[in-house]
């Protein structure tokens, strides 16, 4: 370890402003909660009707469903990782 | 006609009772009859805040029921005489409390005070509902710490939509933010949110700071309203709010950090003065 540790060290402890951290926090929930005041949040009916959606053309396991929902300031994510079954073996004979 | 003022925050432990309390105190003491409601049933505790505990023999509940008369509830302060204090039940409970009782008293008391202070309580239940429902105008306390802001913005929103101005569709509750437990030497530090940045988010007009002082924990101990210790900056930026909330044209004092001491100080210390 190099003397000069001991200055990045003491250095590192300062370094981080939690203060725009929570603003820049609030600035992204209040916005999605103001929405949510004027109108019905959407997002968790969308989640819910794609995966239905799914549903209706294979059989899925509801417990392999991932759904990812990130509310970001300019733009959110919503990611719906669905887990097919394997195709039965009878069909992937006919195919091949 | 009474002004009705709610003070309010969603969040509890923020200072509403100590805001109602020292507020109250100002406006009466400027001459203003002034009465304060508690709208903590069940909780009440600004009866200790102002130091009636003792006095207090039927409360908001008692006078919604018919148990007792308006004017036997109501205890007037011996400090100013233009204060009356209105304490909350300790023992029933919140559904004791109904909007029609409310609204009567709150019209009878318009006749003889110019202003109603209603202090909330915390949360957005029934009592808070309540407590904001027939307001004029609304003092949000908030801390400058994120749960608070949120909770602030989310009862700004309540007072937008349920609040009988909002449901007649008349002009909309005057909002006043008042800025508490702020401390200029962590926000410089980078450690606590910038009153800029809670005024940026919360987007309504600042009635002011008060800073965290421990003055407020020492009136509180003796049952006297803060703004009464006239020597202590809490005290001070209450009455600054108090003013500005009375149309004076004040500056915002206490927001800067405490002199860091110059280098010749840091080595010699106070010996050196």
């Amino acid at each position: 370890m190099s003397w000069l540790d001991y200055f990045r060290a003491a250095r590192k402890e300062e370094a981080p402003p939690s203060a725009s951290a929570a603003k820049e926090r609030l600035q992204i929930v209040l916005a999605h909660e103001r929405i949510g005041r004027t109108r019905e949040d959407f997002l968790p009916r969308l989640q819910q009707e794609l995966v239905a959606v799914v549903a209706r053309y294979v059989a899925i396991d509801p417990g392999k469903v991932k759904l990812d929902l990130d509310r970001g300031g300019d733009m959110s994510t919503l990611a719906i990782e669905i887990e097919l079954p394997a195709p039965s073996p009878g069909r992937q004979a006919a195919a091949s | 006609m009474a002004q009705v003022i709610v003070v309010t925050s969603g969040k509890g432990g923020v200072g509403k009772t100590t805001t109602s309390a020292a507020f109250a105190t100002g406006l009466a003491q400027r001459g203003k009859k002034t009465v304060v409601i508690d709208f903590d049933v069940g909780l009440r505790n600004l009866d200790l805040i102002m130091g009636v505990e003792r006095r207090v023999v039927f409360d908001i509940v008692n006078v919604i029921q018919g148990e007792a008369r308006l004017n036997q509830a109501l205890i007037r302060d011996k400090r100013v005489d233009t204060l009356a204090i209105l304490p909350a039940s300790q023992t029933r409970d919140k559904d004791a409390l109904t909007r029609e009782g409310v609204s009567t008293i709150i019209e009878e008391l318009s006749a003889d005070f110019d202003y109603i202070l209603c202090d909330s309580p915390a949360g957005i239940e029934k009592g808070a509902l309540l407590a904001l429902y027939f307001a004029d105008q609304a003092i949000v306390v908030t801390n400058p710490e994120v749960s608070s802001v949120r909770d602030s913005d989310r009862i700004l929103g309540v007072l937008q939509s349920k609040s009988k101005r909002a449901e007649e569709k008349k002009d909309k509750v005057k909002e006043h933010l008042l800025v508490t437990r702020y401390d200029p030497n962590r926000v410089e530090r980078g450690e606590m949110l910038k009153l800029e940045d809670v005024r940026e988010i919360l987007a309504i007009p600042l009635l002011g700071v008060v800073p965290e002082n421990e003055s407020v924990l020492k009136a509180s101990n003796t049952g006297t309203p803060v703004i009464m210790d006239t020597e202590s900056v809490a005290g001070q930026a209450y009455k600054d709010a108090v003013g500005r909330f009375l149309g004076e044209d004040l500056p915002h004092r206490f927001l800067e950090p405490d002199k860091k001491p110059g280098l010749f100080r840091r080595l010699f210390g106070g010996r050196a003065a």
